[in-house]
């Protein structure tokens, strides 16, 4: 009798499934899980006003599944989406394969100049935008302005790595469960790897060389590796390899961390006195380098909205891109909600706007953007593109095991030594089956 | 006592399922099968060509692929171990009289009503962090360095998040299986003077065995695919302390999108997960025969 | 009937058990009292009594559509799990009832379907999805579940009509039943309460069911599974927000166990028979 009732039930509601709905066009649209992508989704009443004909579905991933399914369906041309948003790091990679439809319909007031050049250039491919920069970030130091008064130490506008660590082993107090510094130890290449990349780019060593091989037996990987795991043993917080963005800076809201040096995007996190308890305390300054290398990690992400080639609403999907990602949008926070809310890093505009300045992180984040230069990214020739990642569709792969073993070497299962010459090993395997190394 | 008549009509019943089955068979592991001879990366879809069994020795020269194999392993056998010692403690217990049976059963199985990603970020969230997890609150409360989990036990941690969610599986069943043995038969081996001990080791347990064996058989091939939980928590890491098999293969194949290698590594994991069910097979098959 | 226990020996399990129960209960419990929490108190530390806040509900709701998720799971893991009864019933009743020397080696067989691992297969699935016009679909997705929970049904069944009594068959077919009436008035009674633990346990597996159910969806298909992997990890930690949408994609499969675990529990006494 249940039975009768459970599948009776089933079937209708699959009947009514079946019925599609008619409408105009809908755009389904793919994005990441974080704030300002969120409050995007609760502003689009404006887009939809304007334009009546169009109609929005959103899809909300956590980060690393969004990745995993925009690629999928974007290489198997599956057509489940008609915007993506995805990273810098797909971008150059996929407009290569053609997989991506150019932007050159933007609208006449869009003024695709006032794009930040940084960013902008990672985003072209023979002079053809393949993507809107909805967001931008570099990385910068943010550090407890309290605490160095306390301890009688000046912060530098532009630190050295030397400095840092004195400075950290100095704040460090184990009673007080304060850590001098907090840095990213997660498995990812994402993860610890986008900081220890940049951080082996401020020692001016590289992950390949001019012919793709890898670099892990040279001394700067050797000397940037020691040197973190050295720092975090003596003081990081404790269970620092599991760490990543989001638990650092729960650490450093909770008022945990002396130093912490991260994505620029944390500052408004730290500053908003909501959430953080430091939000008063807390000073920025330059992601710091070595001494004498002249190089601050060239640490560079954006979040950009992309249409996928093939797609049969692109007129209608320029039009969102071009709504999402002009002057009119950041307006249009600023006005509902405040100009700390405004999605930063992509337009020299905000930058000038006297209003944006006023917030304290606008100014250091404004400098880490334009110093990043992801053309070049440490001192030492490369033939590959990105910042704290290499754009080759191998990275995420190869990056993540290369995470897992420095990971490990920050937990003390294995030597700075081993995990280097393990890495060495794996980089090499992999890069030589990819066909790079002949 | 089966007559021809019912012989067939039981043949035709089956057709069904087996047909079905042998579809979802053949098609994913003809196709994974066929992969596994390309070279095919779908991030770089003009280079497709016949790759013969270099995606075979490419898997297996795998830095982490004899650990994977270990730890695949260790994970199958650590849950294994303790949701059935659990299992049939826990039924025994929940068989006992007691004030809210319903109330304590329905919170012991609960855990096997949580999704596997949402009970790893639980666990690691609110359970194992080392700073603000209840774990760490405890061992805090003792004087003792709260532990940290992932970075110094990291297989173990993954045994346990996993254990915890197919413990009610195992209890359940295994609870079912004891409640349908005889009383008359218990009473009479109370008359007999059996004790407590002997009642369970004679009577008990055998009667609890191909319970045991459903259970068993039906665990190991969810837990040979174990890998949300790794990716929510340690992400393989630190080293490949946490590396298991399907977790390798998702690496090659969502992150490198390496479809030629993702498939050679599938179809090692059917080999493996074959000779594990062989082997089990041996050790507990007779008791589905009973 | 039941042995006698003395009062204090109850007393003395209900302890035990309820100790027990609360340890293994505590992580989903303390998510429930996390979600009513504001994001500081979730991560100042133990503390089992909430501010009883309602606001993370109210901000998970008006940041992602809870219905239509929901609706979603429930069409797909019912749906899924009736087809898989239907199939499996006749299979599982043959192979307990007319067992051949080959039935053993069926089942491993079935079970076997299930040892691939499902991130190896993904792109092969999604291209044959693609093809079909299923991706998004729910009933691609109900499809997909039936066939990948097909061999648990039919494991499970089996198990559970392997302990009905052959001798009541010989019985009934002594008497000169047919067949049908076999089935229908001696058999079926017995079957049911294995049946419908099968049901209730395939719900639950096809409910958590979430790798297939996140990669071959995108709006219109997507459950629950989808909805919580919207709400973890984004910036910041969030706890109280991830308690508060965990516990609303973990309420309605608990509700519904809580209602039917005497079902779920029961299903292998066949009081009837005994």
């Amino acid at each position: 009798m249940k039975l009768k009732t459970l599948m009776l039930g089933a079937c209708s509601m699959l009947a009514i499934a079946g019925t599609a709905q008619a409408q105009s066009t809908t755009l389904t649209i793919a994005t990441v899980n974080n704030g300002d992508m969120i409050r995007m989704q609760s502003l689009t009443e404006d887009f939809t006003t304007k334009n009546p004909d169009i109609q929005l579905n959103w899809v909300t991933l956590e980060e690393n599944v969004l990745r995993e399914r925009v690629t999928t369906d974007v290489a198997t041309k599956g057509g489940q989406y008609d915007v993506m948003t995805i990273g810098n790091y797909e971008v150059p990679i996929w407009a290569k394969q053609g997989w991506l439809l150019p932007l050159d319909n933007l609208g006449a007031d869009y003024d695709v100049d006032d794009l930040l050049p940084s960013i902008r250039s990672g985003l072209e491919m023979d002079g053809k935008l393949y993507a809107a920069p909805f967001y931008g970030e570099s990385a910068m130091l943010m550090y407890r302005t309290d605490l160095f008064e306390k301890a009688g130490i000046t912060m530098p506008e532009d630190p050295t790595w030397e400095f840092i660590a004195d400075a950290a082993r100095k704040i460090t107090d184990r009673d007080a469960n304060l850590s001098g510094i907090c840095l990213r130890g997660k498995a990812g290449w994402g993860e610890n790897m986008a900081f220890l990349t940049a951080l082996n780019n401020s020692f001016g060593g590289r992950w390949f060389d001019e012919n793709w091989k890898p670099q892990f037996d040279q001394p700067e990987w050797k000397e940037s590796l020691q040197f973190y795991v050295n720092l975090m043993k003596d003081a990081g917080p404790s269970g620092a390899s599991s760490n990543g963005f989001n638990e650092n800076l729960t650490l450093f809201q909770q008022g945990q961390c002396g130093m912490w040096m991260d994505a620029t995007v944390a500052a408004s996190f730290v500053a908003d006195p909501k959430n953080s308890t430091v939000a008063d305390k807390v000073g920025y300054a330059m992601f710091p380098s070595k001494e004498g290398v002249d190089n601050h990690g060239n640490w560079l992400w954006s979040w950009n909205l992309a249409i996928p080639a093939g797609s049969t609403k692109a007129d209608a999907a320029q039009k969102f891109i071009s709504w999402a990602t002009s002057k009119g949008y950041t307006e249009l926070v600023a006005s509902k909600e405040s100009w700390a809310a405004v999605p930063p890093g992509t337009r020299t505009s905000l930058y000038e706007n006297a209003e944006y300045k006023k917030e304290p992180f606008a100014e250091p984040t404004f400098k880490a953007i334009q110093a990043a230069n992801i053309t070049k990214p440490t001192v030492k020739p490369v033939p590959y593109i990105g910042g704290q990642w290499v754009s080759i569709p191998e990275f995420q792969s190869l990056g993540t095991t290369v995470g897992q073993l420095f990971s490990a070497a920050l937990a003390g299962q294995t030597s700075v030594d081993d995990a280097l010459a393990q890495a060495q090993q794996v980089s090499t395997r992999e890069m030589t089956r990819g066909g790079y190394i002949k | 006592m089966a007559t021809r008549q019912t012989r067939t009509l039981a043949r035709i019943m089956m057709m069904p399922s087996v047909l079905l089955l042998l579809v979802w068979m053949i098609v994913p592991l003809g196709m994974t099968l066929w992969f596994s001879f390309q070279n095919y990366n779908l991030l770089n879809p003009a280079n497709v060509s016949w790759a013969g069994l270099f995606n075979y020795q490419y898997f297996y020269s795998d830095p982490a692929f004899f650990e994977s194999i270990w730890n695949t392993l260790l994970l199958v056998g650590g849950v294994l171990m303790i949701t059935i010692f659990g299992g049939i403690a826990l039924a025994l217990l929940l068989d006992q009289p007691m004030f809210g049976q319903g109330l304590v059963r329905i919170l012991v199985i609960s855990p096997f009503f949580v999704m596997p990603p949402v009970a790893a970020l639980i666990w690691k969230n609110m359970i194992m962090h080392p700073g603000y997890g209840v774990l760490a609150d405890i061992f805090q409360f003792f004087g003792a360095r709260p532990i940290d989990w992932f970075a110094q036990y990291p297989l173990l941690s993954i045994i346990i998040i996993v254990a915890w969610q197919w413990l009610p599986f195992a209890t359940l069943i295994l609870l079912t299986s004891l409640q349908s043995l005889d009383g008359e038969q218990k009473e009479a081996a109370e008359m007999d003077g059996a004790g407590l001990v002997a009642r369970f080791w004679y009577l008990t347990l055998p009667h609890m065995a191909r319970a045991i064996t459903v259970v068993v058989l039906i665990q190991t091939i969810f837990l040979l695919g174990v890998y949300a939980e790794i990716l929510v928590t340690t992400n393989g890491g630190p080293g490949y302390a946490s590396t298991n098999l399907p977790f390798l293969i998702y690496r090659t194949a969502l992150l490198g999108y390496d479809v030629g290698g993702a498939s050679a590594g599938g179809v090692i994991a059917i080999v493996l997960a074959n000779i594990v069910a062989l082997f089990i097979m041996r050790a507990v098959g007779k008791n589905l025969d009973r | 009937m039941a042995r006698t226990a003395s009062t204090g020996q109850k007393i003395a399990w209900t302890v035990v058990a309820w100790v027990i129960a609360l340890v293994i209960f505590f992580p989903i419990l303390y998510t429930i009292i996390t979600s009513f929490k504001t994001e500081p108190e979730a991560i100042a530390g133990i503390s089992l009594i909430p501010s009883g806040t309602f606001q993370n509900y109210i901000d998970v709701e008006t940041q992602r559509d809870y219905f239509r998720p929901f609706m979603n799971s429930v069409i797909i893991s019912l749906g899924s799990t009736v087809l898989a009864l239907i199939v499996a019933i006749p299979a599982a009743w043959s192979m307990a009832f007319s067992p051949t020397r080959r039935t053993k080696d069926i089942l491993m067989w079935m079970l076997s379907t299930k040892m691939m691992p499902a991130v190896a297969v993904l792109v092969p699935i999604y291209l044959l999805f693609r093809d079909w016009g299923l991706l998004d679909s729910r009933i691609g997705l109900t499809l997909m579940l039936t066939l990948i929970n097909l061999p648990i049904v039919v494991w499970m069944l089996y198990t559970y009509f392997r302990e009905i009594p052959g001798e009541i068959l010989e019985a009934s077919r002594m008497d000169g039943a047919s067949l049908w009436n076999e089935i229908v008035y001696v058999l079926t009674p017995m079957a049911v309460p294995g049946i419908a633990s099968t049901l209730l346990l395939n719900i639950i597996l096809a409910w958590n069911e979430s790798f297939w159910t996140i990669r071959l969806t995108t709006t219109n298909a997507a459950p629950l599974t989808a909805f919580i992997a919207s709400f973890s990890s984004p910036q910041g930690l969030f706890w109280a927000k991830l308690s508060a949408a965990s516990t609303m994609a973990i309420a309605p499969i608990l509700i519904m166990g809580w209602f039917s675990q005497r079902q779920l529990v029961r299903g292998l006494t066949f009081g009837a028979v005994k």
